[in-house]
């Protein structure tokens, strides 16, 4: 037996079509434990689906997913899922502390009701998002940073050791930026995995230690300072190369 | 006909006491259906149900020759079920959009169950008659037995509701979250839309395939103005649907040719109505009534910060200065006038003669804060 297995994620030959279209064609995705990974690449690059296709929430036409050496479907209590905070209506009646608690509902299993343990694992989550003072609140009352904050209590409820989030930095403030980072350190410090899609290429050398870049295909993976090269963005994101200059000027 | 008659008829006339019952037990079932559906976008979907039951209704007759009514609701239920399967289908298979594949189904359906009716009608058997009250509803055809057997589905229905509460609210929410943590999303899908036919079905021979599309909708959009909470949602839902079959049961039985369908949807349109304008933070008219009082008191910081610059020009911040000065700095907002006076009410301004208008100390001080609040507005 490997008593050491190298990574936590381990995705081959992943290819998802819809219709005759390929959106992600024959990706290989290796993930160590205890890093923080950005998946970046243009839009329709399929960052998203490739998330979601490791999460079995889209049916991939070939390909394998490994979570820690076994399908996802047996590992499910390892992982943690954020999705993209616009996937859901935030004009639903119910309040903060409700949402955060449906993180424990996977381990609850069918029927069981959340009880005060789950009460009081959602008020701890809420504390470290700094949201507890808005547990009673209703959801759409939040502004767009606590949205977010709010599904990464949601996680972190769920207790697991490897985190997907798609774009956990989409249109939030500058407060919940800082909130976040530091959250994703205090994860990685517990020992945490966790992987982001990711818009903001500037960002990336200071917030993650590993990227992947992905355009249909993988253009490249690995620990930011090997991969993250211009020549890698330049063939993940073809032409559109003028960020590049800024970054340059930047440094 | 006085309220004590009214109460007199419910308790004693067998009819109306039926006719109540079952209006109630409608609304009762779908006003907690039509939560969900409302909640999961899927309003149109009870439209969709209701008409496509028709021609399950007349299949079921031709089958059996039998008018009870579980015999009918069974046929409705599973053409209502089979057009949402096929509706489903349409939309993961092909391009067709939901709205599209509604209409199409929709209609395909209710046509067909349209041509059944009239050619049944012409059968030479007397059995059918009364049929075609399954298009607009007629409370008054229910017997104890139908009654019964509404409440006995609506109650499973309802039990269902209240075992798997956590899994629908999650469904309702968040369904690719609760695809990740394992729950089996198509079956939820489909025993939610099942109860939801379950809901439509039990309505149909009361209030008809037309009008029931209005009994999944209505009593649900109507609680949600009132409340930010999932239970307390559906409990009000599941209240203002049996409130309006009560009284449109009860207004339908004081005169002659008032079917009792339709005049449950009025009564539920008029609960809709009052909760669309008149419930606290949602309502049309508190809203408002909000936006007016913000816009005056815009209007009134705007006229004491006028003041304040006209006066701070003269180098004596309380200087008169006449209102058309000041309609003239607040052109196209109004109220000049009104502002004035307000602002004299509490002692802000004071007026130096008939139209000349000046700043108090107190006035001056509120000027000063109001300025300071917004220093890019000059």
């Amino acid at each position: 037996m490997n008593q050491n297995p190298p990574n936590t994620i381990e995705v081959t030959d992943l290819t998802v079509a819809y219709k005759d279209k390929p959106v992600l064609w024959d990706v290989d995705l290796e993930v160590p434990e205890g890093i923080l990974m950005a998946i970046v690449g243009p839009n329709g690059a399929g960052k998203t689906t490739l998330i979601k296709a490791i999460l079995g929430l889209i049916e991939p036409a070939a390909g394998q997913v490994l979570i820690q050496g076994a399908p996802y479907k047996e590992q499910r209590r390892l992982v943690g899922y954020v999705p993209q905070r616009g996937s859901v209506d935030w004009d639903f009646p119910t309040t903060v502390i409700d949402v955060v608690k449906m993180g424990r509902y996977g381990s609850l299993g069918w029927i069981r009701r959340p009880g005060k343990k789950e009460q009081q694992k959602a008020m701890e989550a809420l504390e470290k998002v700094g949201m507890s003072d808005f547990a009673e609140r209703q959801i759409s009352q939040l502004s767009g940073g606590q949205q977010q904050r709010v599904f990464l209590a949601r996680a972190l409820v769920q207790e697991a050791s490897i985190y997907f989030m798609d774009e956990p930095f989409q249109g939030v403030d500058a407060v919940t930026e800082r909130a976040i980072v530091t959250l994703l350190q205090d994860l990685r410090a517990s020992g945490k995995t966790v992987v982001c899609v990711h818009h903001d290429l500037t960002t990336v050398p200071e917030y993650f230690d590993w990227v992947m870049l992905l355009n249909v295909r993988r253009i490249a993976s690995g620990p930011v300072e090997e991969v993250f090269t211009d020549e890698n963005l330049r063939l993940a994101y073809g032409g559109r190369v003028g960020f590049l200059r800024e970054r340059r000027a930047a440094q | 006909m006085t309220l004590p008659d009214l109460l007199n008829n419910l308790l004693f006339d067998y009819t109306v006491r039926t006719v109540a019952l079952g209006a109630m037990v409608l609304g009762v079932v779908s006003g907690a259906l039509g939560t969900f559906a409302l909640l999961r976008k899927q309003s149109l979907l009870g439209d969709a149900v209701s008409h496509a039951a028709l021609p399950g209704v007349v299949i079921a007759f031709l089958l059996t020759r039998s008018k009870a009514s579980i015999v009918l609701i069974l046929g409705a239920a599973i053409a209502g079920w089979l057009a949402t399967i096929w509706m489903m289908n349409i939309v993961k298979h092909t391009r067709v959009k939901e709205d599209n594949a509604l209409g199409l189904v929709l209609s395909v359906f209710f046509g067909f169950g349209l041509m059944l009716l009239t050619f049944t009608q012409r059968l030479p058997d007397s059995r059918q008659a009364g049929l075609d009250s399954f298009l607009f509803g007629q409370a008054a055809t229910l017997l104890t037995r139908d009654v019964l057997t509404m409440a006995a589905l609506g109650g499973i229905s309802l039990l269902l509701i209240g075992v798997f509460w956590k899994e629908f609210k999650l469904l309702s929410f968040d369904r690719e979250f609760a695809a990740s943590l394992g729950f089996p999303i198509s079956f939820l899908d489909i025993l939610l839309t099942t109860l939801l036919v379950i809901a439509i079905v039990i309505g149909l021979q009361a209030v008809g395939v037309v009008l029931m599309s209005a009994m999944v909708v209505a009593p649900a959009a109507a609680a949600r103005q009132w409340t930010d909470r999932l239970g307390v949602m559906l409990f009000l839902s599941s209240f203002f649907g049996a409130l309006a079959g009560l009284i449109g049961a009860l207004i339908s039985s004081l005169g002659s040719g008032l079917s009792t369908g339709p005049v449950v949807v009025l009564s539920i349109s008029v609960i809709v109505l009052v909760s669309l304008f008149f419930a606290p933070n949602r309502g049309l008219f508190w809203r408002w009534v909000r936006q007016r009082r913000n816009r005056r008191k815009l209007r009134i910081g705007s006229v004491l910060s006028n003041l304040y610059t006209l006066g701070s020009q003269h180098g004596d911040p309380k200087h008169a200065h006449s209102i058309e000065v000041l309609r003239a700095m607040n052109y196209g907002r109004g109220g000049v006038q009104r502002s004035l006076l307000t602002l004299e009410e509490r002692g802000h301004v004071v007026r130096e003669d008939e139209h000349k208008w000046a700043l108090t100390e107190s006035g001056l001080e509120e000027a000063r804060k109001i300025t300071q609040q917004s220093p890019q507005s000059e």
